[in-house]
C-alpha cells in the first residue's frame, strides 16, 4: 500500500547509554497502537537477553509504525533503533544515513553527557533534523529547565519546544510523535530512478537465510528482481519484501523510494550484506554506491579457547552461527603450547568482545579460556618492511625491530568537575597527553585526552566508573598510530614460555607489570612435586622472580588391605582435578591462575 | 593349581580407635562362632592352595587361639605358606588372658604382627591404644617361646605430639624387641573417624614436619639394619612380607570376610561391610577387572625395587611405553625418581609425592 511520500518520517532516536532510549521506544510503539498490550514486554525492541539485561542496544533494530496526528492525517513514521556503544559507532552512522531526522534523548536530572554530544555530531554529519525530548522528569532529581538551557548552551539546539516527557510513566508522550511529525522532513524521493537502498542492519533467520534492513534512497524494489550489493558485487532473486511491524514482519509487493523494510533473498551469511552497502538491481542498476560505506576493521583481538578441548569444535560451530550475525566478527584458528586448539579473535572493541564472549557461554553453554586482549601493533622492521601484529607470539625477534607504533585514541570525558583530579591521575597512569579542559556548565567538564587504546581496552571504563563513583562518561575514537616504546613480556614456567600468558606492553610499565604477575601466579599455582620457577621475561632478560615451593607429600601410606580399587579411585579422583588443570611440559597449572593474571587490573 | 594369597578379615574389636577406619564391631561370642563358620565354609567352598595367609582386622587374636586354628585347619597350604596373624598385644592379655600363642603357631601360624603404633605411652593414649608398650614386650616374648620368631611391628608416624626424639625411643624399642619386620605409615586422618571430627584440636606435626619425620624414620631404620622395600615397609633381609608383595606384584589373593577384598582369575571383588550380610552368605560384589598395565605399575612403584622391565614384558608381553621412561627421566631430574636399564624406581623423596609421581607417570 503506497503511502504518499510526505507522510513518511524516517528518525531514529540517539541518546547517551541509560538515558531511556528503549523505554521511550516502547511507549512510543504503544501510543502508535502498533503492539497490543498484552504483547509488551519491556524494551521490545531490545530483543537479545543480554540487551536487556546490560541496558544496550546490541544491534540496530527497525519498525514501522503508523500514526493518526493532530492534523487528522495518518503518517507513517519508521522508527530505527541504533546500538548504543562506540564499539558499534559505524553502525549508528549508518543508520543515522537512513533517516531525515533524530529524536535526541537527553536525561532531565544527569544532563548532557558524553554519547549525547557524540551522538549528536553524528546526527549533525548526516544533516539530520534533531528533535531534543527531556526524560525521566519523574525523577525526584529531575532539573528540566537546567537541562534544557545546558542542552542550548552546548548543543546549541532550541529547546523550547522540546517535549519534556517520562518515557517510563507515558507523560507527554504524543508531544513527541507531534514534533516527529512537524520537525522531522519527508523523505526526497524519486521512485523513477535506479535502485539505490542503504543497507543499515542485517541479521540471519534460518529460514529465510538472511534478513536485510534497507532505506530505499531512490527507485523500488520487488520480489523477483535480481538484486546486487554494489560492494561485494553479490548477486540474489529477491524472494519478498516487507515492512517490520513491531511484533511480526509484514510482506509488501514492493518498496519503494523514501521508505524503510526489508528484503530476503535466500542470502547465506550477512557477510553478503554488510552494513552500509548499497542494493541496487541488476535490470536497472545504479551508476555510483550510495557514499559512506567502508568495511569494519576489528580493533581488538584476543585468543578464545575452550576450557575442555573436547568443546572445539563446539567452539567452531558456535562462532560460525555468531558471524552469521555479526560481520564485524573474525575468527581463525590458532594454536597454543598452553591453551591447546582455539581461534584468535577480532572485535570492534571490548564490549564487543564481552558480548561475543558471554553469548558463547550463555547461548552455546561453554566454558572459555580468553587470553589478554591485544590492540593492532605496527612494527617496522629494520630492513624497511612493516608487519602488523594481533598477537603477542607473532612479535619479532626485537633485534630486529626498528620501531614500533600503537594505535592512539582521541577521548573525552564528562564528569562532574569535583572528579577532575581523580580523573586527570587515571588518565595519566594510562599514558594518557592532556589536550584540554571544557566547562560545558560550572560543575560539569569535558576533558580531552589523547589515550592510547591499548590502555583503555582493559578495565579503564570500570577504573573511571569507580574513581567518579559512577558519574563519569566517556567516548572515543581512534585518531592515529604514533611510534611507542613497546616491549613484551613473556612469563616462563620451569624455564618453558607459555605463549598464552606473553603480552606487550609500554616499556615504562613492564616491571612493575611483570612483578605483580608473578605474584599472581605464584598464589594460584599449587605445590607440585618439585619446586617451579616462575620468570618474567623481556627478550632474555629476566625481569621479575618468584618461587612456587616443592610440594613435599601426597602419598597414600597404607594400601589398604588388598582394597586396589579404593587406591585406583583416589588416583583418579586425582586425574579428575587434573583435568581443569594446563600442562607445561611436567608443570601444571590451573585455570584460575590463568584467569587470575588475565583478570590483572589497576587495583591489584 | 597355582597357590594364591588368602587373607581372612576378623572384623571384631574391643573398642575402635579414633584414627581406624577399618571394619570392625563390638564382639559376641555368638556372632563369633557364627562368623567363624561362615568363614570356614567359604574357604572349603574356595577349594584353593595358598602360599600365604594372612588374618587381619579388627582384632585377629580377639576369637581366640581355638577358632584362629579351626580356621587353619580348613586351609590348604603349601609347606613353606607364610600364615601371619595381627594381634593387638593387651587384647590378647585383657580379653583372652591365656592367649595361647602355643595352639597358633601348632596351627601353622609362623608370623605375627603387632600394632606397637609408638612406644612412647603418651602417644598411644592419644592414639586411643589400650594398654601400655610394656604389653607388647610381654606379647612377644610369648610368642618367640611358642616359637614364632617373624615378629612385624607397625609403627605411626606424624601422630599428635610427635617428635624425632620420640620416634627415635620407638625405633631403638623395635630394634631391641628382636622384630624381623616394620611397617610404618603415616598417620592419615579419615572422614569417617573421630579424629577427623576433632583434627584441629589434636597437636598434629604440619606436613613439613611430617614428611621429616617420615625421612627420619626410614634412615633410622635403615640404620637398625630394616631396609625399605616399600613405601611404608621394612624388614631385615629375607623377612619382607610375602603375602603384602603379592598386593604390590599384582598377584592374586582371596580375601574372605565382611569388608575383604579379592583379586582372583583376574577378577576384583569384595565383600560388603557387614557382618550380617557374610554369616547370612550374601555373594561378593564384583569390583571389575584388575591387573591390567596401569594397576601394575601404580603397585610396582611402591616398592623400592620399582618398576622391573623384565617383570612387566614376561606379564603383558610387550615393551614398557616409552613415553613413561621419558617422564621419568624428566622427574630423575628432579631427585624423585630413578631410572636404570632395568627398573624405574621412586626415591625416598618420591615416595613421599608418590601420588603425584604416579599420576604424572601414567599420563594423568
Amino acid at each position: 500500500m503506497a503511502v504518499s511520500k510526505d507522510k513518511i518520517r524516517n528518525f531514529c532516536i540517539i541518546a547517551h547509554i541509560d538515558h531511556g532510549k528503549s523505554t521511550l521506544a516502547d511507549r512510543l510503539l504503544e501510543k502508535t497502537k502498533s503492539v497490543a498490550l498484552r504483547d509488551m514486554t519491556a524494551q521490545l525492541l531490545d530483543k537479545m537477553d543480554l540487551e536487556r539485561e546490560r541496558g544496550i542496544t546490541i544491534k540496530a533494530h527497525a519498525v514501522k509504525l503508523n500514526y493518526v496526528a493532530e492534523d487528522g492525517e495518518e503518517y507513517v513514521l519508521n522508527l530505527i533503533d541504533t546500538p548504543g556503544h562506540v564499539d558499534f559507532n559505524y553502525e549508528v552512522s549508518r543508520s543515522l544515513a537512513a533517516c531525515e531526522g533524530a529524536v535526541l534523548i537527553i536525561d532531565a536530572s544527569q544532563g548532557v553527557e558524553a554519547q549525547t554530544l557524540a551522538n549528536t555530531y553524528l546526527a549533525l554529519d548526516h544533516d539530520l533534523e534533531l528533535v531534543p525530548v527531556i526524560n525521566k522528569i519523574d525523577l525526584p532529581s529531575a532539573d528540566p529547565d537546567r537541562v534544557a538551557a545546558e542542552v542550548e548552551d552546548v548543543i546549541g539546539l532550541d529547546c523550547s519546544e522540546a517535549p519534556r516527557v517520562s518515557a517510563k510513566t507515558g507523560v507527554n508522550i504524543e508531544q513527541v510523535l507531534e514534533r516527529i511529525v512537524k520537525d522531522v522532513p519527508a523523505p526526497e524521493a524519486n521512485d523513477d530512478l535506479p535502485l539505490r537502498a542503504l543497507i543499515f542492519d542485517s541479521v540471519y533467520d534460518s529460514y529465510k537465510g538472511v534478513i536485510v534492513y534497507v532505506r530505499v534512497k531512490e527507485g523500488k524494489i520487488k520480489p523477483g528482481d535480481t538484486m546486487r550489493m554494489m560492494a561485494t558485487g553479490a548477486e540474489f532473486t529477491v524472494v519478498e519484501t516487507g515492512y517490520m511491524r513491531a511484533t511480526l514482519p509484514e510482506p509488501c509487493k514492493e518498496l519503494t523510494a523514501g521508505e524503510v523494510g526489508y528484503i530476503t533473498a535466500s542470502i547465506k551469511t550477512v557477510g553478503d550484506a554488510r552494513v552500509g552497502d548499497t542494493v541496487t538491481t541488476v535490470e536497472n542498476p545504479a551508476s555510483e554506491p550510495l557514499p559512506g560505506y567502508r568495511k569494519v576493521n576489528p580493533m581488538v583481538y584476543c585468543g578464545v579457547y575452550p576450557a575442555d578441548g573436547a568443546d572445539y569444535e563446539n567452539l567452531r560451530d558456535a562462532l560460525e552461527k555468531l558471524q552469521l550475525n555479526d560481520a564485524a566478527l573474525t575468527y581463525e584458528p590458532e594454536t597454543s603450547g598452553a591453551l591447546g586448539f582455539g581461534f584468535r579473535c577480532g572485535f570492534l572493541g571490548l564490549l564487543h568482545l564481552e558480548i561475543i564472549q558471554e553469548r558463547l557461554e550463555r547461548e552455546y553453554d561453554l566454558d572459555l579460556v580468553t587470553t589478554i586482549p591485544s590492540v593492532v601493533y605496527k612494527i617496522n622492521l629494520t630492513d624497511g618492511s612493516m608487519v602488523e601484529i594481533d598477537n603477542p607470539t607473532h612479535y619479532p625477534d626485537p633485534a630486529t625491530i626498528a620501531s614500533c607504533e600503537e594505535p592512539f585514541t582521541d577521548a573525552h570525558i564528562y564528569a562532574p568537575a569535583d572528579y577532575v583530579g581523580a580523573i586527570m591521575d587515571l588518565c595519566q597512569d594510562r599514558r594518557g597527553i592532556f589536550k584540554n579542559m571544557d566547562y560545558i556548565t560550572p560543575e560539569r567538564v569535558d576533558i580531552h585526552y589523547e589515550l592510547p587504546l591499548n590502555e583503555i581496552i582493559y578495565d579503564f571504563f570500570d577504573s573511571l566508573k569507580s574513581r567518579t563513583r559512577g558519574y563519569a562518561s566517556f567516548d572515543y575514537e581512534i585518531s592515529d598510530y604514533r611510534k611507542s616504546n613497546l616491549v613484551k613480556l613473556d612469563v616462563l614456567l620451569n624455564g618453558d614460555i607459555v605463549d598464552a600468558l606473553s603480552f606487550i606492553i609500554h616499556s615504562e610499565k613492564a616491571y612493575s607489570k611483570a612483578r605483580k604477575i608473578a605474584e599472581r601466579l605464584k598464589e594460584h599455582i599449587p605445590r607440585q612435586m618439585f619446586e617451579i620457577p616462575i620468570q618474567i621475561g623481556i627478550g632474555g632478560k629476566i625481569i621479575a622472580r618468584e618461587t612456587v615451593k616443592a610440594m613435599r607429600k601426597d602419598v597414600l601410606a597404607k594400601c589398604y588391605g588388598g582394597d586396589i580399587t579404593r587406591k585406583k579411585k583416589l588416583l583418579e579422583k586425582q586425574k579428575e582435578g587434573k583435568k581443569r588443570m594446563r600442562h607445561f611440559g611436567t608443570v601444571e597449572v590451573p585455570q584460575e591462575a590463568f584467569m587470575a593474571v588475565l583478570k590483572l587490573d589497576d587495583n591489584d | 593349581m597355582k597357590p594364591i594369597g588368602l587373607y581372612i578379615h576378623i572384623p571384631f574389636c574391643n573398642g575402635k580407635c579414633p584414627y581406624c577406619d577399618f571394619y570392625s564391631v563390638m564382639p559376641s561370642e555368638e556372632k563369633i562362632d557364627a562368623y567363624v563358620s561362615a568363614v570356614c565354609k567359604r574357604i572349603d567352598a574356595a577349594d584353593r592352595i595358598y602360599d600365604t595367609v594372612y588374618f587381619g582386622g579388627g582384632t585377629p587374636s580377639l576369637i581366640g587361639a581355638k577358632r584362629i586354628s579351626e580356621i587353619m585347619s580348613h586351609i590348604n597350604r603349601t609347606p613353606d605358606c607364610e600364615a601371619t596373624l595381627e594381634c593387638n598385644p593387651s587384647d590378647t592379655g585383657a580379653l583372652n588372658s591365656d592367649f595361647d600363642f602355643g595352639i597358633v603357631a601348632k596351627s601353622g601360624i609362623n608370623r605375627i604382627s603387632m600394632g606397637l603404633q609408638s612406644a612412647n605411652d603418651c602417644e598411644r593414649k592419644s592414639l586411643g591404644r589400650r594398654g601400655g608398650c610394656d604389653d607388647v614386650e610381654r606379647a612377644i616374648v610369648k610368642a618367640r617361646a611358642a616359637g614364632i620368631d617373624n615378629i612385624s611391628l607397625d609403627l605411626m608416624l606424624g601422630i599428635p605430639a610427635q617428635t624425632k626424639e620420640s620416634l627415635k625411643g620407638s625405633i631403638e624399642f623395635c630394634k631391641n624387641s628382636g622384630a624381623k619386620h616394620i611397617s610404618a605409615y603415616i598417620l592419615k586422618i579419615e572422614e569417617s573417624t573421630p579424629f577427623y571430627r576433632i583434627k584441629n584440636t589434636l597437636a598434629l606435626p604440619d606436613e613439613d614436619e611430617t614428611c621429616d619425620l617420615y625421612l627420619y624414620a626410614v634412615n633410622e631404620l635403615e640404620k637398625a639394619g630394616f631396609s625399605q622395600y616399600e613405601i611404608s615397609n621394612f624388614s631385615l633381609k629375607g623377612y619382607e612380607s610375602r603375602h603384602n608383595l603379592k598386593y604390590w606384584r599384582c598377584e592374586e589373593y582371596l580375601g574372605i570376610g565382611a569388608a575383604a577384598h579379592s583379586f582372583v582369575d583376574g577378577k576384583r571383588f569384595y565383600y560388603e561391610r557387614s557382618i550380617d550380610d557374610f554369616i547370612g552368605g550374601t555373594a561378593p560384589v564384583d569390583d571389575g577387572e584388575g591387573g591390567d598395565e596401569e594397576e601394575f605399575i601404580m603397585l610396582a612403584l611402591r616398592l623400592s625395587e620399582g618398576l622391573i622391565f623384565d617383570e612387566y614384558q614376561k606379564r603383558f608381553g610387550k615393551r614398557i611405553d616409552k613415553d613413561i621412561i621419558e617422564k621419568s627421566r624428566e622427574l630423575e631430574k628432579h631427585g624423585l625418581v630413578r631410572v636404570t636399564d632395568n627398573n624405574i624406581s621412586l626415591t625416598v623423596d618420591g615416595f613421599l609425592v608418590s601420588n603425584s609421581v604416579i599420576c604424572n607417570l601414567l599420563g594423568y
